[in-house]
């Protein structure tokens, strides 16, 4: 039997202590390793010259960098955060006197009010007590607290600035048109979420400033028709300081502690999450309406009334 | 002219990004005016031209046989976002060194705030406030506007100007956003921030804010001027005038719209014309408003027991 032949060629293990151990078989175990050692090390610093080529490299890079198409697409196609852009792009629609960059302008300022806002939350706690006092304390004890806040606050700004430039510049270039209508309408939703976080962000410091920009905001909501005690109609269905949507806006009749934390759960957690919500269909919108509008090979009125696409 | 009030007012710190809005919005409607009146030349040449019109790529920029069409993101957009990043933070950090925060004494609810003003986005309809109650100012206008934004896409039937800059294919359109943008929102922001004084009085630029300043003005209502009285008069007259001006203006927009926007009138649906001519109306009224307050101190047009306009 092959077997049991092959068995026999079988040579015991190294320092086996099968058949009386050999101290010269195993030296030249040693020296054989050794040898290997060297080998194997030369071959993990050759490896290493071509970094591209290790197995955590290609594991988390799943395509080449060479210089070609395919590559270059690759690199946004494969990656989770870039993948939002097609590979290829109309030529001109690169040129920034199209765009204006401002939509993307505006999502850079949300992450980045989401960077410095995390970290604004470790120096703040929404109470009455603590409030104010912990914004004097970022601004006088923490190192870079001052820039970390004045960041987050002109950040903010900006943020509800490049959103009106982005919406104008929409509207000049007609972008809104078929098939993109629906998509015009979550970007309104995006801009009240804008000025909703931004507004309730200007309580949080608890100065003179933010309570009364919000005491004057939200009077205005005693004044809700139907729902508020000072509306139209708001008295005949029983509306009351305690009971109508003011009270609801603030949890209780007064700017005081509870208006304090609510807006601040609806500043840094619930508006955030809607927003990003919207933003993921904005996104996604732009892409499937067949990605950004132009610019577009200009129509002349002859042709407007030919059938279209859509 | 007290120089040191003007400047209290621009550079308090809240102030500076409406500062900075009225040159960048300059910029930008240079910018889009621009683009437009290239594509609108480019289009007069073609309309004369068929011949032309069949082979030109349609743009106004160089394209030229053999040039691809379409260029990979990668580099040539995200390079370009990089870059935008880039200046964005800088622009930021270099902000945010020089000009600090605002931040106030403690909330004292006690301590009214003179002039108490909301954050300078919302100083447009805090400044709707003189002409309308709370009701109007503060909830149903932003809703309106919330709304008549977002019926945009469905109440313009124009397929001209669609993903490029012009203003002869899209004179209505333009003229109605700029008016309600420009005029209605932004203008009335630079009101609210750089005008508005304490007891939200109307300082000019470089007067000196007069914390005690009185102004004598006695607002009639305008049934008061024609002398009706009795509360269910003034419902009724109120309402005559309010649905008048609805009827009448619906009346002579629809002339001026069938007249100079054939083409579009024709394309509307009821439904579509309807809201148009709805919205164009209120909007136009706002300013109807202001100037009958303006120039003739009339508060209110329509009075009921239950609201007032």
């Amino acid at each position: 039997m092959a077997d049991e032949k092959d068995l026999k060629d079988v040579k015991p293990p190294a320092g086996g202590n099968g058949d009386g151990g050999n101290g010269a078989g195993l030296m030249k175990e040693i020296r054989d390793i050794n040898a290997d050692l060297v080998t194997k090390a030369k071959e993990q610093v050759e490896g290493l010259k071509d970094p591209t080529k290790t197995q955590v490299f290609t594991s988390i890079f799943r395509h080449k960098h060479d210089n070609t198409p395919r590559n270059r697409a690759l690199g946004v196609l494969s990656n989770v955060f870039l993948h939002l852009h097609p590979a290829k792009i109309n030529r001109d629609a690169v040129r920034y006197s199209y765009t204006w960059g401002m939509g993307g302008i505006t999502f850079y300022l949300f992450i980045v009010l989401t960077f410095t806002g995390v970290l604004l939350m470790f120096y703040y706690h929404p109470s009455k007590v603590q409030a104010f006092r912990d914004v004097l304390y970022l601004e006088a004890d923490v190192p870079f607290g001052k820039l970390l806040r004045n960041m987050h606050r002109w950040a903010a700004h900006l943020m509800v600035i490049a959103v009106w430039l982005h919406m104008f510049r929409v509207f000049l270039t007609g972008s809104y048109k078929k098939p993109r209508e629906f998509n015009w309408t979550v970007g309104v939703i995006l801009l009240v979420l804008t000025l909703l976080l931004s507004f309730t962000g200007y309580l949080l410091p608890d100065d003179q400033l933010g309570f009364w920009a919000v005491t004057v905001g939200t009077n205005m909501a005693r004044a809700t028709p139907l729902l508020g005690h000072e509306g139209p109609l708001g008295a005949q269905l029983h509306m009351t300081p305690y009971n109508d949507i003011r009270f609801g806006l603030l949890g209780g009749s007064i700017v005081d502690a509870n208006a304090l934390l609510r807006s601040y759960i609806w500043h840094c957690i619930g508006i955030p999450i809607v927003a990003s919500v919207f933003m993921i269909v904005h996104f996604w919108r732009v892409r499937k309406d067949g990605g950004i509008s132009g610019p577009a090979p200009v129509m002349l009125a002859a042709e407007a009334d030919k059938q279209r696409r859509g | 002219m007290d120089w040191h009030q003007l400047w209290e007012i621009v550079s308090t710190p809240d102030n500076v990004p409406i500062v900075a809005l009225i040159p960048l919005l300059a910029f930008y409607i240079y910018l889009g005016v621009k683009q437009a009146r290239a594509n609108d030349q480019l289009i007069e040449q073609l309309e004369t031209d068929p011949a032309l019109a069949k082979t030109h790529h349609r743009k106004t920029w160089p394209f030229r046989p053999g040039w691809q069409k379409e260029i990979h993101v990668w580099p040539f957009l995200l390079r370009v976002e990089f870059l935008a990043a880039i200046i964005v933070t800088i622009i930021l950090m270099v902000w945010s060194i020089t000009l600090n925060a605002p931040l106030e004494e403690p909330s004292n609810p006690n301590v009214t705030m003179n002039p108490a003003k909301a954050p300078w986005y919302f100083l447009g309809l805090q400044e709707m406030l003189v002409y309308f109650d709370p009701w109007i100012a503060g909830v149903v206008m932003p809703t309106l506007i919330i709304v008549g934004l977002i019926i945009i896409p469905y109440i313009d039937t124009n397929p001209l100007g669609a993903g490029y800059y012009t203003i002869k294919q899209r004179k209505f359109a333009l003229g109605t956003f700029g008016f309600g943008f420009l005029l209605l929102w932004v203008a009335m922001i630079i009101i609210g921030t750089f005008i508005r004084g304490p007891g939200w009085q109307w300082f000019w630029p470089g007067q000196t804010w007069d914390h005690s300043r009185l102004i004598y003005e006695v607002n009639r209502d305008l049934p008061d001027i024609f002398g009706i009285t009795s509360n269910w008069g003034k419902g009724i007259f109120g309402a005559a005038v309010v649905g008048g001006y609805f009827a009448a203006g619906g009346l002579a927009l629809t002339l001026l719209f069938r007249r100079f926007m054939a083409k579009d009138f024709r394309r509307m649906s009821i439904l579509q014309y309807a809201m148009m001519a709805g919205f164009m109306l209120m909007m136009i009224a706002l300013p109807l408003k202001m100037l009958l307050r303006l120039m003739f101190h009339i508060k209110y047009v329509w009075i009921t027991p239950y609201f007032n306009i």
